[in-house]
């Protein structure tokens, strides 16, 4: 007979590759997003905006079993710690999708706008952020204090690649009105992938909360630029 | 309301400030026959609020719960160490009567126990013990001990009939009652509701939530939800030590003790 700390146990476990599938969904999610953008792929950026009701299952379905092992398991310390931090990150995750499928349908706007410099902060900002997404991810699994310190420290990289995709954005419409519509929208990507980058900070402030107990700010304020 | 802690800050058994005290206990240790049952327990109950005590069985929380009001004098194999205060004053030293500290810190147990009389009668039991002869007196305190019991309404037309037809939540809440009936200032109660239904179960929590307010609370329960749905601090006992006291949010949501965090996510045995 197994005992219901076992039951339990595998119940929490289950959760755990849940969360991770769903994790890796949206991280990829991001990273065709982006591709599609870049490589003017428009296949490609439907194919993300039709991901988007998956992960929104997957999100369903992770909320759904974190309500039923509350409410028949009544989890205390630990336990607890790691249905609530659950909880949130599947939202986090979630909302990394929601905003995957901005980019992509920022990508379908501009697959008509000629191309005046080939992309190269947003690709990296876009790197930066996947990284975040992953290490955050990593470090729910591994509890890797390391992990959490290697996402607030990406986050600074992000803020301050939005910061110059903002700048250099201003000027060339400044320079050259006819790239307005291109730019501003290129603008608006960059914010995503902040707001991207905001997530995955979230996430491993949850972990860090799951491990010792203790609910931090770990980013200083998220500015916008 | 208990305030949070973190994790660093927090020691394992919290010292509560004297002021907010009701019990200071030093060193408490218990032996039957020699046999240690109980070691070196120091912590500071609080005034006024609701103390949970748990842990497995066997690890000494109705031991302990005795010590409070010398029950445990009852038991010849038994022998007390360290010391206890109350109010400021040890309650163990040979000056103090058990009879006088026991009608200050009133006890009530696992399994209903009203004695085979009638309602009245029941109440009347112990204020009647402490002298009170009046009739009317004594119908003043059944009445307004009943009330503060919330079994008023349930039992006024009933007066004269043997408690022993109440239902067993009811007869729980009349031993509340009875123990209320000589104005303590401490109701211990050692797994009050373990023998009842869920409702009983939630009126007497509402109970005893409503009875903090006069009366300093100390509650033995085996149901963790209990502990947590109605206590402000909790106590975790294992093996005849007290390994953590604190804030119950703190012992339910971060204990510090890894014995604490295995027993309360059910990880022993
Ligand atoms: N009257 C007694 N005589 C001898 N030993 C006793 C007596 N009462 C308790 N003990 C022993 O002291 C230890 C603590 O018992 P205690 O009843 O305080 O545990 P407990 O935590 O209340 O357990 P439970 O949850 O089962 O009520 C046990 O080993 C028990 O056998
Ligand atoms: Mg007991």
């Amino acid at each position: 007979m197994q005992s219901p700390r076992h039951t339990f146990d595998t119940q929490l476990h289950a959760l755990e590759q849940r969360l991770l599938r769903m994790g890796s969904f949206v991280e990829e999610m991001l990273e065709d997003s982006v591709k599609a953008l870049v490589d003017k792929d428009v296949s490609l950026a439907e194919e993300v905006i039709r991901r988007d009701d998956v992960a929104d299952e997957l999100d369903l379905d992770i909320e759904t079993s974190c309500m039923h092992m509350l409410a028949l398991q009544q989890p205390l310390s630990k336990d607890l710690r790691v249905i609530g931090t659950a909880l949130k990150i599947t939202t986090d995750l979630e909302r990394i999708g929601d905003y995957s499928v901005d980019i992509a349908k920022t990508a379908l706007e501009l697959v008509s706008e000629p191309v005046i410099k080939p992309l190269v902060r947003i690709p990296q900002m876009a790197q930066a952020t996947a990284r975040m997404v992953r290490g955050a991810l990593e470090a729910f699994v591994s509890r890797d204090p390391d992990k959490i310190e290697e996402v607030v420290r990406l986050d600074d990289e992000v803020d301050e690649l939005n910061r110059q995709v903002w700048n250099m954005m201003i000027q060339e419409m400044q320079e050259n009105p006819s790239t307005v519509s291109r730019a501003a929208h290129l603008i608006l990507v960059a914010r995503y992938l902040e707001r991207i980058a905001d997530h995955a900070v979230n996430v491993a402030e949850r972990v860090q909360y799951m491990e010792t107990g203790v609910l931090r700010q770990l980013a200083s304020s998220h500015q916008m630029l | 309301m208990p305030e949070q802690a973190s994790l660093a800050s927090r020691s394992a058994t919290l010292m509560l400030p004297l002021e907010n005290s009701k019990f200071e206990i030093r060193g408490l240790g218990v032996e039957y026959d020699g046999e240690s049952a109980l070691r070196d327990v120091t912590i500071n109950l609080p005034k006024q609020q609701i103390t949970a005590l748990i842990g497995p069985s066997g690890c000494g929380k109705s031991t302990f719960l005795r010590c409070l009001n010398r029950m445990n004098d009852l038991i010849p194999s038994a022998r007390m160490l360290g010391d206890i205060f109350m109010d400021g004053n040890s309650i163990l030293s040979s000056n103090v009567d058990p009879v006088e500290l026991r009608k200050r810190v009133g006890m009530v147990f696992q399994r209903p126990n009203p004695f085979p009389m009638t309602i009245f009668d029941n109440i009347a039991y112990g204020p009647r013990r402490h002298g009170v002869r009046s009739h009317s007196m004594l119908e003043q305190i059944v009445e307004e001990t009943l009330k503060k019991s919330a079994l008023w309404d349930e039992v006024k037309d009933k007066m004269r009939q043997p408690a022993l037809d109440l239902s067993g939540g009811q007869q729980q809440r009349l031993c509340i009652a009875r123990a209320l009936a000589v104005q303590p200032d401490v109701l211990l109660m050692d797994e009050p509701s373990s023998a009842l239904d869920p409702i009983s179960t939630f009126k007497i929590e509402e109970l005893m939530l409503e009875l903090k307010e006069y009366y300093t609370i100390i509650i033995v329960t085996h149901n963790m939800y209990q502990a947590s749905r109605v206590a402000d601090y909790t106590g975790f006992f294992l093996l005849g030590e007290l390994v953590e006291f604190g804030p119950t949010v703190e012992i339910f949501e971060r204990p510090i003790d890894s014995r604490t965090d295995d027993y309360v996510r059910g990880r022993f045995g």
